[in-house]
C-alpha cells in the first residue's frame, strides 16, 4: 500500500532574557548547579510569579514574524504534575489562550519546490529543572537552575508529509528565532528543542493515523532518523496487521530507534487551569507597533535584497540568507572586497566545504569575513590569481594569518610584468618546437599545453590574461 | 497596659509612660502564664520580641520611629518569618525555618513593631473552628469548651484575651472575619488586591487576603496603614495610593444608606444572634442611616461555589509540598512514587487531604466544565449581584456568622455543617470584597459579630462606620472572664 505520512513539530525555543520569565534569576548557562536559583525558582511556601516583559515582547516579535494574530488578551495557566525538578508540582504555561497563534511559514525544499507550514500557535512557559541520575550513586540530584527559564512552545500544523519536510520546516524556525535574537539557538545547551508528532494513513485517506509523539530529538540529523525509523516502525506494525498506540516515544539516537515512553492511558491528567498568581497579560496596538519596529529584516526580504542589490541568483540568496549569520558573513565579505558574486561563490564553495568537512558552525572558521574580503580584493585587484587564492584560501584556514600575510610570505604575488612573462613565454615556445609546428597547422587544443607550460614555469604567478594574450601573439 | 489600644499603646510609648520593653515584657508575661490554655501559639519569638522592643526604643529616642514603633503584635504563622518556623498549622511544615520575611511582616518591621509570637491557626488556613491544626485546637477565651473559630483563631483568641494587643489574620472565606465574631474582636478582610500575599503561604490565591485583627475600629485603621499597599512581587496587588484609614474615622453617618439582604437573615440564622444584630443595626438607624432592603439571591449559591473554586485552587497550592526541597518528608522511601504517597499522606490532616481530593477532582478532565467553570459563571454573578447593590447602597450590613461560637468536637464530624458556618462571609471573598466584622453583644454568653460590607476599595468607609459604633457602644471593650 502506498502510505502519505503526516508530521506536526512542537518546537521549544529558550527566549534569551538575561533573566527567568518569573523572577529576577539570572537564566546563563553553565553555573554551577542551583546557584542561579532563588526563592521564586525553588517553589518555597509563599513566593509568587511577576511576569518578565522582555518574555512577552519576544514572543509578540515571532508573532509578528510568522504572521500570526499577537492575541490581545492571554492567559497563563497551570500544569499540574509532579516530577522533583518541577518545584512547584505544576507548570506555569498557556493553554486556552495563547499569546501568539495562526501563523504560517515558507519553507523550501531541495528540489527549490516551496511550501507553506501553518503554525497553529506559539505560547509562553517556563522551563522545569534537570534531573541528575549519573552523579549520585543510588540517588538522583536536582539542579534548578534552568527551572523558570522562558520557553516559547512553537507548535506546527500537522501540515509536513516527509522527514525532509520536518528539518527544512525546523531549520527555517531556528534560523527566524536567531534573526529576531529571541534565542541563540543553541542546541547542545538544549536552547532549541523538538518533538514531533508522526503518523501514516493510507494516501487518499481524510481522515489522520494514530499519532505517536517522539521526544528527545536535538539535532537536525536525528530529527530526520527517528521521524523516518518511526515511519518505518509504523508501517510494519500496520502491515504486519497491528495498530499504532496512541504513545510518548523515545528517540535512541545510539540504536537508531524509538521506543515506548508512556501510552495515552499512563499519561497525566494535567488539570490545566487558569493561573491565579497572575494577571490576564494583555497587549494593545501601540504596544505591538513599537515591537514591529523592532524587528529585523526577515530571511524573506533579505533574499530579495541580494537579488536585486547584488544581482545573486535566487538560489545563491537562498542559501546566504539561510542564517542571520551567514547573510552577515556574506555582507561583510562583499562589502570588503567589493565583488558581491565571487564573494559568494567563495562562501558557498570552499568555504562552506570547509566548514562541513571539519565539522564546524559558520561563527567557529578559523577564516573571517574580514580574511575572505581581504583574499577576494586581492584576487580582484589581480595581486593574486583565483587559482593562486585556493593556496591562500588554504594556508588562511591553517592560521598563517590573512591574505596580504600569506601572499607576502610564500611569495604567491602574480607576475605582472609583461618583460618577465615574455622572458618566460620566448623559452617555453623555444623549447617546444613540435608543438608550435602543430599549434601551427591548426590544432588549437595544443594552445592550452603552453599556458599550462607558463604558468608551471612561473609557478603559477604569472597572470593568465597576460600570459594567454602574450602567447596568442608569439604563436601567430 | 495589656487593656490599651495600639492607639493608646502608642501614645504612652511616645509619651514615656512606659517603654517598648517593658510593654513587650508584661505581654510575654501575660503569654507565659495565660497562652497554654488557649493554646493560641504555635512559636512564641521571645528573645527576638525583645530585642525588637529595645530597637524600637533607641529609635523612639533619636526621634526617628514610626507612631507604632514598639507595639507589639502576633503574626498568624501562615505569613514567612525570615528565621522563624513557619508551620501554617501542618506537620509539613513542623520544621520549616523560613529564609525570608512576607511582605506583610516585612511592612510591620518597617515600622518597627515588636513580633511577640507566630499564632495558631488551621492547618494550611482551611477549616473554620481552628480544630485541624497539627498543634491542637485553640481554644476560644469566653469560654473555654468553645472554638474560636477559625482559620485565623490563634490570632482572634489571643487579641481577645488581652495576650497581644493587636495581630494579623488572613482570609479566604471568612478567616479573619469569622473567629472575630466569635471571639469578640474587630476584624477587617480588606479589598483582594489591598495587601500584599507575597510571603503568605497560598491556600487558594484568588481568594486570599490579609487584614488586620483588633480590639477597636481605630487599631485595625492604625495597623491597616502599614500592612496595606502595592507590591512588585505580587502581581496581584493593585497599584493604588493607601490612604490614611484614620482620616476619615470620624466622617458623619447622617444618610447613610444600609443594605439589609434579606438572604442574610433567613433560614440558618440563630434566632439570638438574629436579636442582637437586629439591635446594632437600629442603632446605627439612631445614628442618622437609613436601612434599605435589598436582595442578594445568589448567596445560597456561595458556599458550594467556594468549594469547587478554594479546593481546585489548593489542590495545586499545596503541590509544592512533596518532600523534596523543604518541610516534611517521610522516613526511607522505596522510590519516588513512595516519597510522595507517604511525604504527602503523613504530612497532611484530614481536612487539607479532603480539599486537595475535592480540588484534585473537579480540576479533573471531564469535569472541568462541570465544575470548576461553573463555579467560575457563578462568581461572576455573585460579584454583578453586589455591584448592583454597591448602586443602591453605602454598606451592607448582617450577621457574621450564622451561630456563636459552637463547642470544640461539635462539627468536626460533619464538614458541611462546618462550611456552613462561613455562609454570610464567603461571597464577599469571591467578589473580592472588603468586609469587617465587630462586636455587636452577646448571646449565650458568648460574643456576636456584626458584618458591614464594603465596595470596592472601601477599607475607609468600613472602619468609619465601625469605628462610629464603637465610639457608643461598648461591646468591644468588654474582657473574657479570667483575662482582664
Amino acid at each position: 500500500m502506498d502510505w502519505e505520512v503526516v508530521i506536526g513539530l512542537e518546537i521549544h525555543a529558550q527566549l534569551a532574557t538575561k533573566s527567568k520569565i518569573f523572577s529576577g534569576s539570572s537564566t546563563a548557562y553553565g553555573a554551577e548547579p542551583n546557584t542561579q536559583a532563588n526563592a521564586v525558582d525553588l517553589g518555597l511556601p509563599g513566593v509568587l510569579p511577576v511576569l518578565n516583559e522582555e518574555a512577552v515582547r519576544m514572543a509578540a516579535k515571532f508573532g509578528l514574524a510568522i504572521g500570526a494574530t499577537v492575541a490581545k488578551h492571554s492567559v497563563f495557566a497551570r500544569k499540574n504534575y509532579f516530577y522533583p525538578d518541577l518545584p512547584k508540582g505544576y507548570q506555569i504555561s498557556q493553554y486556552e489562550l495563547p499569546i501568539v497563534h495562526d501563523g504560517k511559514l515558507e519553507i523550501v525544499l531541495d528540489d527549490g519546490s516551496g511550501k507553506t507550514i501553518g503554525v497553529t500557535r506559539a505560547h509562553l512557559e517556563e522551563d522545569a529543572g534537570k534531573s541528575l541520575h549519573e552523579d549520585f550513586h543510588g540517588m538522583t540530584g536536582i539542579d534548578l537552575n534552568r527551572a523558570g527559564t522562558p520557553l516559547l512552545e512553537i507548535v506546527s500544523e500537522p501540515d509536513m508529509r516527509s522527514a525532509q519536510e520536518a528539518v527544512a520546516y525546523m531549520k527555517k524556525i531556528h534560523s527566524l528565532v536567531r534573526y529576531l535574537e529571541i534565542c541563540d539557538g543553541n542546541m547542545q545547551e538544549g536552547s532549541f528543542r523538538c518533538d514531533a508528532n508522526v503518523s501514516i494513513r493510507p494516501k487518499g485517506q481524510e481522515e489522520f493515523g494514530t499519532r505517536t509523539e517522539l521526544k528527545n530529538i536535538n539535532s537536525f540529523r536525528f530529527v530526520e532518523r527517528a521521524i523516518n525509523v518511526e515511519i518505518e516502525r509504523q508501517i510494519d506494525v500496520i502491515e504486519g496487521g497491528g495498530q499504532v498506540v496512541q504513545e510518548t516515544r523515545l528517540y535512541d539516537p545510539d540504536k537508531n530507534e524509538t521506543r515506548s515512553m508512556r501510552t495515552k492511558e499512563e499519561a497525566n491528567d494535567y488539570r490545566y487551569f487558569p493561573d491565579p498568581d497572575l494577571l490576564p497579560v494583555v497587549i494593545d496596538e501601540h504596544y505591538l507597533n513599537e515591537v514591529r519596529k523592532t524587528l529585523p529584516e526577515l530571511p524573506g526580504e533579505k533574499q530579495h535584497r541580494f537579488e536585486k542589490h547584488y544581482g545573486l541568483s535566487a538560489i545563491d540568496a537562498g542559501v546566504l540568507t539561510a542564517s542571520r549569520d551567514m547573510a552577515d558573513y556574506f555582507e561583510a565579505v562583499a562589502k570588503i572586497s567589493n565583488e558581491p558574486k565571487l564573494s559568494a561563490n567563495w562562501i558557498m564553495g570552499d568555504l562552506l566545504g570547509a566548514l562541513n568537512k571539519n565539522n564546524l558552525e559558520l561563527a567557529q572558521s578559523p577564516v573571517t569575513a574580514d580574511m575572505l574580503g581581504g583574499m577576494i580584493k586581492r584576487v580582484a585587484d589581480n595581486t593574486i590569481s583565483g587559482k593562486i587564492a585556493k593556496e591562500v584560501f588554504e594556508a588562511m584556514w591553517q592560521g598563517e594569518g590573512d591574505a596580504d600575510t600569506v601572499i607576502e610570505k610564500r611569495g604567491l604575488k602574480q607576475i605582472t610584468d609583461t618583460g618577465a612573462i615574455e622572458k618566460i613565454v620566448d623559452e617555453i615556445i623555444a623549447n617546444n618546437p613540435e608543438q608550435v609546428e602543430q599549434y601551427r597547422s591548426g590544432k588549437d587544443k595544443v594552445f592550452g599545453f603552453f599556458v599550462g607550460q607558463v604558468m608551471k614555469a612561473s609557478k603559477g604567478k604569472a597572470n593568465p590574461q597576460q600570459v594567454n594574450q602574450l602567447l596568442k601573439d608569439k604563436l601567430k | 497596659m495589656h487593656n490599651k489600644t495600639i492607639a493608646e499603646l502608642a501614645k504612652s510609648l511616645a509619651s514615656g509612660e512606659f517603654s517598648s520593653e517593658e510593654l513587650t515584657q508584661h505581654c510575654l508575661d501575660r503569654i507565659n502564664r495565660l497562652g497554654d490554655q488557649l493554646n493560641c501559639f504555635v512559636t512564641v519569638t521571645d528573645d527576638l520580641a525583645l530585642q525588637q522592643a529595645r530597637e524600637a526604643d533607641q529609635l523612639r529616642a533619636q526621634g526617628k520611629a514610626h507612631p507604632l514603633a514598639g507595639v507589639p503584635l502576633v503574626h498568624k504563622d501562615i505569613f514567612c518569618t525570615n528565621g522563624v518556623k513557619t508551620s501554617c498549622g501542618s506537620k509539613m511544615l513542623d520544621n520549616f525555618i523560613a529564609p525570608y520575611d512576607a511582605t506583610v511582616v516585612n511592612n510591620c518591621k518597617q515600622a518597627n513593631m515588636v513580633m511577640l509570637a507566630k499564632a495558631n491557626m488551621d492547618e494550611f488556613a482551611m477549616g473554620s473552628s481552628n480544630e485541624t491544626s497539627f498543634y491542637g485546637p485553640v481554644k476560644n477565651p469566653w469560654n473555654l469548651e468553645t472554638v474560636p473559630g477559625g482559620s485565623s483563631g490563634g490570632s482572634a483568641s489571643a487579641v481577645a484575651a488581652r495576650l497581644a494587643p493587636i495581630a494579623t489574620g488572613t482570609d479566604t472565606g471568612g478567616s479573619i472575619r469569622q473567629p472575630a465574631a466569635l471571639c469578640g474582636i474587630t476584624g477587617l478582610k480588606p479589598t483582594y488586591g489591598r495587601v500584599s500575599r507575597y510571603g503568605m503561604i497560598a491556600f487558594a490565591s484568588s481568594l486570599d487576603q490579609a487584614g488586620p485583627m483588633s480590639r477597636t475600629a481605630e487599631d485595625a485603621a492604625l495597623l491597616l496603614n502599614v500592612m496595606a499597599g502595592f507590591d512588585t512581587r505580587d502581581s496581584t496587588s493593585v497599584d493604588q495610593a493607601v490612604p490614611d484609614y484614620t482620616a476619615t474615622l470620624n466622617d458623619s453617618l447622617d444618610g447613610l444608606k444600609i443594605g439589609l439582604p434579606r438572604e442574610y437573615f433567613g433560614e440558618g440564622l440563630d434566632g439570638n444572634v438574629a436579636k442582637v444584630v437586629d439591635e446594632a443595626i437600629k442603632r446605627y438607624q439612631s445614628m442618622g442611616a437609613e436601612l434599605v432592603d435589598i436582595s442578594l439571591p445568589n448567596t445560597k449559591t456561595a458556599v458550594s461555589t467556594y468549594y469547587v473554586v478554594a479546593p481546585a485552587e489548593c489542590s495545586s497550592n499545596l503541590s509544592r509540598f512533596d518532600g523534596v526541597r523543604f518541610g516534611y518528608r517521610c522516613k526511607d522511601p522505596k522510590d519516588l512514587e513512595d516519597l510522595y504517597k507517604r511525604t504527602r499522606g503523613e504530612g497532611f490532616g484530614p481536612e487539607v487531604k479532603r480539599r486537595i481530593m475535592v480540588g484534585t477532582y473537579v480540576l479533573s478532565a471531564g469535569y472541568y466544565d462541570a465544575y470548576y467553570l461553573k463555579a467560575q459563571k457563578l462568581r461572576r454573578l455573585i460579584s454583578d449581584e453586589f455591584k448592583q447593590a454597591f448602586e443602591q447602597v453605602d454598606v451592607i450590613m448582617g450577621p457574621t456568622s450564622p451561630t456563636v461560637a459552637f463547642k470544640i468536637g461539635e462539627r468536626m464530624d460533619d464538614p458541611v455543617a462546618m462550611y456552613l458556618s462561613d455562609a454570610y462571609t464567603i461571597a464577599t471573598n469571591l467578589a473580592g470584597l472588603p468586609g469587617i466584622s465587630i462586636p455587636a453583644g452577646f448571646a449565650n454568653n458568648l460574643p456576636v459579630g456584626l458584618q458591614i460590607i464594603g465596595g470596592y476599595f472601601q477599607e475607609g468607609k468600613l472602619l468609619n462606620v465601625a469605628h462610629q459604633y464603637q465610639q457608643q457602644t461598648d461591646w468591644h471593650l468588654q474582657t473574657p472572664a479570667g483575662f482582664e
